[in-house]
């Protein structure tokens, strides 16, 4: 793989964006006295500036501000969807490994079955009859995102069962709960975790393609989905900034987060030689 | 390669899978009515519009039969399944039209749409793929692996609207969306020709990423190992060695694999589609979804889930004449 110089760089550009990423949604709304929904029709569209670093939108928004908004939303929403996902995979998992034999065969073929359906239309067949609101949106990301995990975690779960250590803790007299909780559990953590930091950025682009066919959040908990939505009857009128900088708002963090997480997953796999591996 | 292919086993596999797909495809369908069961959305309600807001419950109630809502779920789903295997699949309220008659009109327009956005990626993923591998960790590798990631984490409506401010409002070259112009009342090649080249190019470009590092890994690879090592010692031309030996090695994984990409070529169409106004099943998707008009989309995530396992079935069998010792067991 690359040098270790171009490792620490990637490392710590990585670090420092998703730091600076999470101050600013935790930091900017507090101690920031701005209005981001004041509406002011005479400073509308205009592109940008030193006084609106990104511009603003059509009814006059500072965009820099709107994007920061809308980030802490889709971020806010992007963390609590992996999260339950990230359960509900490992829960499925862990099942299925620890039990194994026809609950682990009928547990697979949910999974198989769940991975027919494309994502984004599952997660649309979701929003569209349960909307509107955030919680459609984590339901529709959550159920299509734990898949993987739950692949994950049983193949971690199968493997782990042979080890030494179980089979000792097994002869020994430790409970199925015992054995779950105290050997397999813990060390499927560090894999089920790094799943769930990959699968933030997934969720995020999840409810921002779904905010923007909308069918996401409600327009006035505008995350950049809606951000991008909005700017549409703009971007016909030539301005093309408040397109641009939600989407730019988005991909960063996403680089960030995969940036962390390949450093995270390269001391968890150490063999791991592609890129297209997990 | 002039070996016979193995009809057999393909056509045993082939019979497998669709035995296998015969359940999950009634699981989805099952679920997509237990899902709308659930859901506080009522079909009754969102039929009669304002009008129910004042309607007599008398006359809901009607509407309910009318509608056959008042059945059980699985009555209504085995209505809805008989219905469907002869060609019916009931009407769309948004479209006010069979939901077949839907499906057929706007089917090939999706096709070509997705046909041709693979075979761009197909192409620039190569040629990028091939220029990168050759010299991994170099300055073009570096840069278009760069480029590949950032591309990866782009949504695809976002490429698109920029796409049409720069192509279509700034430059003026292309058309912004639609199937034709829209003063035209016929269909002419032409049109569809310079309207499905910017949809095309989002949706294949949105899918490159996958493809290019797919085939830098595999000619990176392919150059290291013996046979490429053979045929340099041999002292054949670099650049057969890269065409003849790198090339193949690393295209044929990704040409067979293709099949398992629907999935993602649906995620993306249903974004090009939507920004695009272009007339395909994708977009009709996104209708259906926002006026809720459950015929329709029940049809669609069925007809969906059909092509990812059709995808996947294609990809195996390629997967399995590319490489003999895969076989076709699965």
């Amino acid at each position: 793989m690359a040098d270790p110089r171009t490792h620490r760089l990637r490392l710590w550009t990585s670090a420092l964006v998703v730091g600076a990423v999470v101050l600013a949604v935790l930091l900017v709304p507090p101690l920031v006295q701005l209005d981001e929904q004041a509406v002011d029709l005479s400073q509308k569209l205009l592109p940008p500036s030193w006084e609106h670093p990104f511009g603003t939108d059509d009814v006059g928004r500072d965009l820099l501000l709107r994007c920061v908004y809308g980030l802490r939303i889709s971020l806010l929403v992007g963390l609590v969807a992996a999260l339950v996902a990230t359960v509900l995979g490992t829960a499925v998992g862990a099942a299925a490994g620890a039990l194994g034999g026809w609950t682990d065969r009928t547990l697979m073929r949910l999974v198989d079955a769940f991975s027919s359906v494309p994502h984004l239309l599952l997660g649309i067949f979701v929003v569209a009859l349960f909307r509107p609101g955030v919680w459609p949106v984590i339901a529709s990301v959550a159920v299509t995102h734990w898949l993987s995990t739950a692949r994950i975690v049983r193949s971690e779960v199968l493997s782990l069962r042979t080890r030494p250590h179980i089979e000792a803790a097994i002869s020994g007299g430790a409970s199925r709960r015992r054995v779950a909780t105290r050997h397999l559990l813990p060390a499927v953590l560090p894999q089920a975790g790094l799943a769930a930091v990959l699968m933030v950025p997934h969720a995020m682009w999840h409810e921002s393609a779904l905010s923007f066919l909308g069918l996401g959040l409600p327009s006035h908990q505008a995350s950049l989905g809606n951000l991008v939505q909005s700017a549409r009857s703009s971007l016909l009128s030539g301005a093309w900034w408040p397109t641009l900088f939600p989407g730019l708002f988005l991909i960063l963090p996403t680089l960030a987060i995969a940036g962390l997480a390949g450093t995270w997953r390269d001391r968890l796999n150490p063999r791991r030689r592609s890129e297209l591996m997990l | 390669m002039s070996r016979r292919l193995p009809w057999g086993a393909m056509a045993r596999m082939t019979g497998r899978r669709a035995l296998a797909a015969v359940p999950v495809l009634l699981g989805v369908t099952l679920a997509v009515f237990a899902v709308a069961e659930a859901s506080p959305f009522d079909p009754v309600k969102a039929y009669a519009g304002t009008a129910g807001l004042t309607a007599s419950q008398d006359n809901l109630d009607q509407l309910r039969h009318n509608l056959g809502v008042d059945q059980p779920l699985l009555t209504r789903w085995w209505e809805w399944l008989t219905a469907a295997v002869t060609g019916d699949l009931g009407d769309s309220a948004v479209m006010r039209r069979p939901v077949a008659d839907v499906i057929t009109e706007r089917l090939g327009w999706s096709v070509l749409l997705a046909a041709t956005a693979f075979l761009v990626a197909i192409a620039l993923g190569t040629l990028l793929g091939v220029l990168a591998g050759r010299r991994r960790g170099g300055l073009l590798d570096r840069t278009v692996s760069a480029l590949a990631y950032t591309l990866e984490a782009a949504p695809a409506f976002w490429l698109g609207l920029l796409a049409i401010w720069f192509f279509a409002l700034r430059l003026g070259v292309l058309p912004a969306g639609g199937l034709t112009d829209t003063a035209s009342d016929t269909v002419t090649p032409d049109q569809v020709a310079r309207h499905l080249v910017l949809p095309a190019l989002v949706l294949g470009v949105s899918q490159l990423p996958w493809f290019f590092l797919y085939v830098r890994q595999g000619v990176g690879d392919a150059l290291d190992e013996d046979p490429v090592r053979g045929a340099r010692a041999r002292g054949l031309a670099e650049r057969t060695v890269l065409t003849g030996h790198a090339l193949r090695a690393g295209m044929l994984p990704m040409l067979t694999l293709i099949g398992s990409r629907v999935p993602e070529l649906i995620t993306g169409a249903l974004l090009v589609e939507t920004v695009f106004s272009w007339p395909g099943i994708a977009a009709a998707t996104v209708q259906a979804a926002t006026a809720v008009d459950f015929p329709l989309l029940a049809a669609l995530t069925v007809l969906a889930t059909a092509a990812v396992l059709l995808g996947n079935l294609l990809s195996d069998l390629l997967y399995g004449l590319a490489d003999p010792r895969v076989g076709f067991d699965g």
